[in-house]
């Protein structure tokens, strides 16, 4: 992520109170992770010391401070999906990335999450990939579609 | 369109737009519900769209997304409009023959509409549906009505008229006495009568005050405010106004989740729209009243949606609640007096308003008034977003409106609250839906998450799991809550691995103990609710687990039925 589009983003929000997590959101929106550069600069640029843009970044999930895969698979474990078998689909996903949940592959392909309800309870268990919901979500199902994703 | 600077120039907007509306013209309401657009009601959507086209049907035919209908267990659900015909399951090569069949021909096409599975019946329409049908859907009953993105829309339907009257017939301490008069309580899971709170907020010193709308809604299993929210973001707004008007706030906040674009792009046009009215901003409808709104995100943690560490976290702060002993109505964000409720209840104000708080405090039980939002979901063949009056038996719930256990197997318990609720037995099925009757049991309702479970589900593993949710969501800040989840979690996990031992529930009803007296906040002191409700009225199942290594309900995979625990396969 170049310095300019960093620095639009402070600028816009500069000077507003409580404006650090609004910039790192946009800044992860833009660049899909947080690199340590950019934090720096939030720090200097905001006036906020790099421990307390570190607490924040560290304190809420959202924020990656490793780079993400290309595809981003979030299942569902909230309570309605737990009562309709997400621990399944779960297991389904690990078997077939080798990867468990907070986890990226080495080529960078897939990031796997878990989340605790999309609120499309009623069409549990549920699984989002790339921001697109699968409802009612059979392992084999899965299988199909993971192999669609390069 | 200009600013309307008068309750005349409302009235006379709401005049035009309505004459312009042709009464008996088709027009059909796409479900824009989070849970129809997973099952592909966007293809339906382009479908119409195209056949319309081809058809050259524009000017006679209109075409309207709107939000969450409700049945979300049999979407994508399509109504046509003015006969409110409701298609459901709709798939995008039904379309060419509902156009020709309903639309033109104005026949109902059998094969799309409710079947009862029980009885064989056909309803047609929206309103005859049992789901529909035995709701009382004051708040919700707008959405298929309205495109969430049309200010019109909600002017048709009558909306902010109920701002026009507090700010030009009511003064600010009348607005708060209505309220308080028809006992309007907290739908965010405190049931906190906001008619108190409102005037706490008033009443504490300081000229700068806060409104904000809670709609976090982290619960796992919640999804009906961000239905009404997405669905009908005027009303929500409108209800904040009048709450700011009676508080004496000129800053209004608005928390919501990073996570639903479209719950976020529906309250910034609607802020947007409102804003260009002059129902937002400076001098509203020529009132001298000035009142602004800015939106912030929750970046997923629950625990942000707790009222203190929501203030921190709009302050640009690590979300972490404070102790309580001055609340938050007097001392909130960067502290000063911020009243929050969630979204829920800023929807009942304007009803209450317009038709006065007598006939809302007909609504509902002695204590508990109004309608309230439920999302019904787990096992239940009916899932979606409900509203009945409070005091609803929860039996009428699970099977008037949710038509029973799905695949002929038996309930076993109704989980209110997710993770910070309790579980209640199916003997208990008859209690009513009341703050209070449901807190005495031990399953306090919540925000309204209501999880229908069947014989299926290990209450045990139900309770493990929701301590795993709070173990990652707790903030860390205070140590009965951090440790002591953690350690019963720990204990659970061994329970449903089959390695229990004698003295486990003892320990945890003293961890639990523990927890509920001195953690911070909210989240930690009811963090034990779901382990102590299904241990009153589940201990069998949490002794057989512990005692015979077994597993009741055949779902603790390493444990067996009949007992012992299974070797390393």
């Amino acid at each position: 992520m170049d310095n300019d589009s960093i620095d639009q983003i402070i600028d816009k929000q500069r000077g507003k109170p409580g404006s650090l997590i609004q910039v790192l959101m946009e800044i992860q929106d833009k660049n899909q992770w947080l690199p340590r550069e950019a934090l720096e600069k939030v720090s200097e640029k905001l006036e906020v010391p790099l421990s307390r843009v570190l607490r924040i970044a560290t304190f809420y999930k959202t924020f990656k401070l490793i780079p993400e895969g290309r595809h981003k698979i979030h299942i569902c474990t909230g309570t309605a999906c737990h009562v309709r078998g997400a621990q399944r689909v779960l297991d389904t996903v690990q078997d077939l990335t080798g990867i468990k949940p907070g986890e990226t592959d080495p080529d960078l392909k897939f990031s796997l999450e878990t989340v605790n309800c999309l609120g499309c309870c009623t069409l549990g268990p549920v699984l989002e990939i790339d921001g697109k919901t699968f409802g009612k979500a059979a392992p084999a199902e899965i299988a199909d579609e993971l192999k669609k994703y390069e | 369109m200009a600013r309307i600077s008068s309750v005349a120039e409302l009235e006379e907007l709401r005049k035009d737009i309505l004459s312009k509306r042709e009464p008996g013209k088709p027009w059909i309401a796409f479900c824009g519900g989070i849970g129809c657009l997973c099952l592909g009601n966007d293809r339906v959507i382009s479908a119409f769209a195209e056949e319309i086209r081809k058809q050259s049907l524009e000017a006679k035919v209109g075409l309207r997304m709107t939000g969450c209908h409700g049945f979300c267990e049999k979407g994508p659900s399509v109504v046509i409009y003015p006969e409110e015909v409701c298609y459901l399951e709709v798939t995008p090569e039904d379309v060419p023959e509902i156009i020709a069949q309903t639309v033109v021909g104005k026949k109902v096409i059998d094969r799309l509409v409710y079947t009862d599975p029980k009885t064989g019946e056909k309803a047609a329409h929206l309103f005859e549906i049992p789901f529909y049908r035995n709701q009382t859907r004051f708040l919700i009953g707008n959405n298929p009505r309205i495109n969430p993105r049309s200010i019109d829309d909600y002017l048709a339907a009558g909306g902010y008229s109920a701002l026009a009257k507090a700010l030009f017939e009511m003064s600010p301490e009348q607005v708060l006495a209505e309220i308080k008069k028809a006992n309007l309580r907290g739908r965010g899971g405190g049931g906190f009568p906001a008619g108190l709170k409102w005037e706490t907020a008033r009443n504490a010193p300081g000229e700068e005050k806060y409104v904000i709308v809670n709609a976090h809604e982290g619960e796992p299993g919640a999804f009906m405010d961000r239905a009404l929210f997405t669905g009908n973001p005027h009303c929500v707004l409108e209800g904040l106004i009048i709450g700011a008007y009676a508080i004496g706030a000129h800053q209004g906040f608005i928390y919501t989740r990073h996570d639903n674009p479209q719950l976020r792009e529906n309250i910034d046009i609607a802020l947007a729209q409102a804003k260009e009215y002059g129902l937002l901003g400076e001098n509203i409808l020529g009132s001298g009243f000035n009142f602004n709104v800015e939106v912030h995100l929750d970046i997923g943690i629950f625990v942000s949606g707790e009222s203190s560490a929501l203030m921190r976290s709009i302050e640009g702060k690590a979300p972490e609640p404070r102790p309580k002993y001055i609340r938050t109505s007097v001392s909130g964000i960067w502290e000063k007096p911020s009243n929050l409720n969630n979204v829920e209840t800023w929807a009942n104000v304007p009803m209450i308003i317009n038709k006065g708080s007598a006939w809302y405090a007909g609504i509902g039980t002695e204590r508990s008034k109004g309608t309230k939002l439920i999302s019904l979901s787990g096992k239940v063949c009916n899932t979606g977003v409900v509203e009945v009056p409070l005091g609803t038996p929860l039996k009428e719930i699970v099977y008037g409106i949710g038509g029973g256990i799905p695949n002929g197997k038996k309930l076993k318990a109704v989980h209110f609250g997710g993770p910070m609720g309790g579980s209640l037995p199916e003997s208990l099925i008859d209690t009513p839906l009341d703050f209070d009757a449901l807190a005495k049991l031990g399953a306090p309702m919540g925000a309204g998450a209501m999880l229908v479970i069947d014989e299926d589900t290990c209450m045990v593993d139900l309770a493990r799991h929701f301590l795993e949710f709070l173990a990652g969501e707790s903030c860390g800040k205070c140590v009965p809550c951090r440790e002591g989840i953690r350690q019963m979690l720990k204990i659970l996990t061994r329970i449903t691995k089959g390695k229990g031992k004698e003295g486990d529930l003892e320990l945890l009803e003293e961890l639990a103990g523990v927890t509920r007296e001195a953690a911070l906040c909210a989240l930690g002191r009811s963090a034990p609710n779901p382990f102590l409700s299904t241990l009153k009225y589940f201990r069998d199942e949490y002794e057989a687990h512990i005692k015979e290594k077994r597993c009741p309900a055949l779902s603790c995979k390493e444990l067996s039925a009949s007992g012992g625990a299974k070797k390393n396969e």
